[in-house]
């Protein structure tokens, strides 16, 4: 009996050492990074097609989404996460991170203290990002306004409170492979950079497991509206009718082929995407209709 | 099936048709205003995006039309308890009785834009499309705040 034990307690202690090292942030090494250089101009783009604005603004209504004071809610099965302020303020923002920390923000998740993100923000999507991207936009980021907003902490339940459990949901789950696979156009390869890696549409139009994942087997399908009533709608598959016409036409100008105009969070979305060039537009439709099985 | 399954279920079929003839009208005839709309954007913004080819005479009308329909007075389509938490025939959030204020200028800077786009439309394509992004960015700023997801 008491050499069942020592097993279990040895094997319990090899568990928790095991799941201790898997759960570990595995960040990018910062002399991988060090040598880019960021350029500021084309990081706008970038940060307009990541949608960076759409949830890091303010919370009130007519808030301006170039001043990332963060605030906003986000309210989920886990509990709710409050939007960071990533404006370049050094005390409450972003002001003092180095480019390293922030591709390893993106890409991996990890803060500069080297502790987990809650994948309520998309590195899930951003992983997929070239480098150098997400470098232009910390230097275009770095351009805006500051603002001494102090960031609220999330309001979760056990155990999802507990950041190194997003670890093991890492080793799970994230992954930077492309979900729309198989020979591709030019234009669909720019869509698929644009809309997998970048516009993360996929976060709210693909339905999740209970783990919080994305469902691939449903990928844009549609998805409950996880924070109020109705539904996010499909993009893909058969209950999905627009042409290629139809999706460039609405991201640049918000209006449905029946003349309906853009709401909710996907106002901000079309606020962003309309000013990019409408090649990239195009080029998001072509993707999306690739998307269907 | 026995009497009583019938008669339940004969009840049952009464209440639900009572509770869509409850409904409150406001609900459905502020509908048919915001069809109105689309009905006469679906020529402005068709023309926009380059659907049609643009005619003068057609945007002036369409304009002309949203200009009125958007004058339409509003004092009675918005009775209180016909919000979205109130009704699923309905994706108006209970936000915009909370917040009436912001809904009515929000309206008035729709009126603005309709009477903004009435007075170029018919003056070509460029000046009508000048007219539209406006119109549609006061669609957009309500929809955004203010109106549930589709089901």
């Amino acid at each position: 009996m008491r050499r069942l034990l020592t097993v279990l307690i040895a094997l319990g202690a090899v568990l928790g050492v095991a799941a201790w090292v898997i759960s570990a942030p595995r960040p990018i090494p910062a002399a991988e990074i060090d040598a880019l250089s960021g350029d500021a101009g084309a990081g706008r783009q970038v940060f307009l097609a990541a949608g960076c604005g759409s949830c890091h603004m303010g919370p009130e209504r007519e808030a301006d989404p170039m001043l990332l004071t963060g605030g906003r809610e986000f309210v989920s099965d886990f509990g709710t996460f409050y939007a960071p302020n990533i404006s370049p303020d050094p005390e409450h923002g972003i002001g003092t991170w180095s480019q390293a920390e922030f591709v390893n923000a993106l890409k991996r998740g990890v803060s500069p203290e080297g502790q987990h993100y809650y994948p309520a923000f998309p590195y899930t999507s951003y992983i997929r990002a070239g480098r150098q991207d997400i470098v232009d936009m910390f230097a275009y980021m770095q351009t805006l306004p500051a603002d001494a907003t102090p960031s609220r902490p999330h309001d979760l339940g056990f155990p999802f409170n507990i950041r190194r459990s997003v670890g093991l949901w890492k080793m799970l789950f994230l992954r930077d492979d492309w979900v729309v696979t198989g020979p591709l156009s030019e234009e669909e390869e720019r869509g698929r950079y644009l809309a997998e890696a970048l516009s993360h549409c996929a976060e709210c139009h693909t339905p999740r497991n209970l783990l919080g994942a994305l469902d691939k087997e449903n990928w844009l399908m549609g998805a409950p509206n996880p924070s109020g009533r109705g539904r996010i709608p499909p993009i893909a598959g058969p209950d999905f009718t627009w042409d290629a016409f139809d999706i460039s036409a609405y991201l640049e100008t918000g209006f449905t082929p029946d003349f309906d105009v853009v709401g909710g969070s996907m106002a901000q979305v079309v606020n962003n995407l309309k000013q990019l060039d409408k090649a990239d537009l195009d080029a998001i439709a072509a993707y999306t209709l690739r998307a269907s099985p | 099936m026995s009497f009583k399954t019938i008669t339940a279920a004969a009840i049952a079929a009464v209440m639900a048709t009572g509770a869509v003839a409850d409904e409150n009208p406001a609900i459905e005839q502020r509908q048919g205003q915001f069809k109105l709309y689309s009905h006469n954007i679906a020529v402005l913004g068709g023309m926009a995006q380059g659907r049609m080819d643009y005619d003068a005479g057609m945007a002036q009308t369409a304009a002309d039309n949203l200009f009125h329909v958007t004058r339409h007075d509003q004092s009675r389509l918005w009775p209180e308890g016909t919000d979205s938490s109130a009704s699923m025939a309905t994706r108006a959030k209970p936000e915009i009785w909370e917040n009436l204020d912001d809904f009515v200028a929000k309206f008035v800077a729709l009126q603005n834009a309709a009477e903004a786009l009435q007075a170029v439309a018919g003056d070509g394509l460029d000046a009508m499309r000048a007219g539209v992004g406006p119109l549609s960015g006061t669609c957009q700023a309500c929809h955004e705040s203010y109106r549930e997801e589709a089901s």
